[in-house]
């Protein structure tokens, strides 16, 4: 199976920084801080064309961590500005994580219809 | 006027008010503890069966007011007060127990030193000849709790090793003017004492200042020695927060050792996995309602300074950046 | 921290030498172990995802798509453990290599919602679903316009 050694590597290396940034900057950061800080910073790592190289390299292992979900966004607003300019600029981000985005909502809301929490 | 008083923080009782009968209602991870034999109902769940949390959490401190009432002989007729408290918002849980009691109630909130709060107002109310009987009673639930103070429980996140569990738990306790049980003969009401903790996962250090600060002033009020005491329990500074108040007695010359424990130590174990122990107000209240008033009745301890400790923060102060105002109020209670 | 000079504390420790002394007595996360977890957790959701899209591609999807899928399954698969009550107890261990997957995401969404359901469908439920996925929303749109915009303005 091709590229599954090297996306558990990238994959594991992206959440070991996360851990990292949780554990040495505890308590003031909280996994909401985390979770915004990877979408944030794989924007811009995405905008700077630094983030493609990693996905070329460890596939799911890059678009799978949070931080591939900010690329998604980043990269679809800068297509998007290309073709259709500024109104692309605005739209192009949510098109490009729409999926992903719609999943999140429609799982998270049957899932919580369906199930009781356990504590 | 005669001014029951000593020193700048106590009160000395002059007709010692008498705990006619206590009772306790846990989860089902406090009735796995060490201690789970001290209790008087182990609830299968942290559910037991209600809609809600929060609608458990006031059934809980429900049966445990009711108990202790019914195993006293008094009826509800001859209480003349409920003090009662919790740790969510506007006292619900308590507000909703005490629907079903119906009893002119005081709403007390302490945060986790609630009980020993109550048992202090209580001795005053009684001593003061304003009440016979007063009955006090003290809820936390881990579930209610984790989801106002901090996160969603399903939400995956790691406990900090400092952290405490809330405890499930209910604790209450009658106490009268006249009849046989342990007396609680002082209380030393503190003040708020903040040093600057801002981590809402480390409550035990931020309340250790204030719990030293009473004990110190207890002391002094009523020219005492920890060695006056058989047991002198903190109710929750946690493992962190005991050494810390340990630290800080020894620092300002008293020194203490394995007579001060903690509720929040002595209530689960630690392959339970709960970090630096129990916490919430219902974790010094079934400690005390059920551990400590045993062995006060069986004459295994005569004197005990319990002391309660509070973390009064809200999360709305936490976000905004404040740090953590500690409590401690301490009691005396003897067999 | 208030102005406690009124009436002085009486123990002998003062709030500087307490910020040491509450450092010291404060144990520190377990660091190598989580960062083990962190990465054979993370690891293993990442490597999973590759398999799958491998089998995506296989199947004749593009690898856009597959990619797309493979990230619905895997928030799929993170509501779903969420909603079973395990996700929380793989998080515990695993930590950041549970909360950085996607299926953190979906755990941030489906864990409040699940909880305030009792307050109601719309302000319990449907209000809460955002309570941790609302901020990782508004700080990943504004990064992504702001980029688009940047690359306008430079590619125009």
């Amino acid at each position: 199976m091709e590229m599954v050694i090297p996306a558990f590597i990238v994959g594991g290396v992206i959440c070991v920084i996360g851990q990292l940034v949780m554990d040495l900057t505890k308590p003031s950061f909280t996994p909401a801080h985390t979770l915004v800080a990877f979408v944030t910073v794989g924007g811009v790592l995405g905008a700077l064309g630094l983030y493609k190289p990693l996905i070329e390299l460890g596939g799911a292992g890059a678009t799978i961590p949070l931080s591939g979900f900010g690329y998604t966004l980043a990269n679809g607003a800068m297509e998007a500005a290309g073709t259709r300019g500024l109104l692309g600029a605005l739209s192009g981000g949510l098109e490009a994580a729409a999926v992903g985005i719609a999943a999140a909502v429609l799982f998270g809301y049957l899932v919580a219809l369906t199930f009781n929490p356990k504590g | 006027m005669k001014v029951k008083r000593a020193g700048n923080q106590t009160v000395v009782f002059a007709d010692s008010p008498v705990i006619l009968s206590s009772y306790t209602v846990v989860g089902p991870m406090e009735g796995r503890g060490p201690l789970g034999k001290t209790f008087d109902q182990v609830w299968p769940d942290t559910l037991n069966k209600e809609k809600s949390w929060e609608k458990a959490e006031s059934k809980m401190l429900q049966e445990a007011m009711q108990g202790a009432v019914s195993r006293s002989g008094f009826g509800k007729e001859q209480i003349d007060f409920l003090l009662a408290g919790d740790l969510l918002n506007q006292l619900i849980s308590a507000n909703f127990a005490a629907r079903q009691l119906g009893l002119p109630l005081i709403g007390l909130y302490g945060a986790c030193s609630t009980m020993a709060l109550g048992l202090a107002v209580a001795g005053m109310l009684i001593d003061g000849q304003f009440a016979r009987q007063v009955l006090v009673g003290v809820s936390s639930h881990h579930d209610t709790a984790e989801r106002q103070y901090r996160m969603p429980t399903e939400h995956g996140n790691q406990r900090a090793i400092c952290a405490q569990w809330t405890v499930t738990g209910a604790g209450s306790v009658l106490l009268g003017s006249e009849g046989d049980g342990p007396r609680i003969t002082a209380a030393t009401i503190g003040r708020i004492l903040d040093f600057g903790e801002k981590d809402t996962n480390n409550m035990g250090a931020a309340m250790a200042p204030a719990v030293a600060d009473t004990i110190l002033n207890h002391l002094k009020d009523l020219n005492r020695q920890p060695s006056d005491y058989d047991l002198i329990v903190s109710g929750d500074l946690g493992k962190v927060g005991l050494r810390l108040a340990k630290e800080i007695l020894l620092k300002s010359g008293v020194a203490v050792g394995e007579e001060f424990s903690d509720c929040g130590v002595m209530i689960y174990d630690a392959a339970q996995d709960v970090h630096a122990g129990g916490s919430g107000c219902g974790c010094s209240s079934v400690v005390f309602a059920g551990d400590i008033l045993r062995k006060l009745r069986a004459g295994t301890f005569k004197r005990v300074l319990f002391v309660g400790s509070g973390a009064l923060h809200s999360p709305i102060s936490c976000f905004q950046g404040e740090s953590i105002p500690g409590i401690g109020h301490a009691v005396v209670i003897e067999g | 921290m208030g102005n406690q000079n009124l009436r002085p504390p009486t123990i002998a420790v003062t709030p500087e030498e307490y910020s040491q002394m509450s450092m010291k007595a404060t144990p520190k996360p377990t660091m190598v172990k989580n960062m083990i977890w962190a990465f054979g957790v993370g690891g293993l959701i990442c490597a999973f995802a590759q398999i799958m899209i491998n089998v995506f591609r296989h199947m004749g999807l593009s690898a856009k798509e597959a990619s797309s899928t493979a990230t619905a399954v895997v928030i799929f698969l993170g509501a779903l453990f969420t909603g079973l009550g395990v996700y929380d107890e793989i998080a515990k261990r695993a930590g950041a290599g549970a909360i950085v997957p996607v299926s953190g995401f979906a755990n941030s969404i489906v864990a409040p919602a699940l909880e305030f359901k009792r307050e109601g469908f719309v302000t319990g439920m449907g209000a809460r679903l955002f309570t941790v996925a609302g901020p990782v929303l508004v700080f990943g749109i504004a990064t992504s316009i702001a980029a688009g915009c940047v690359y306008y303005f430079l590619h125009r």
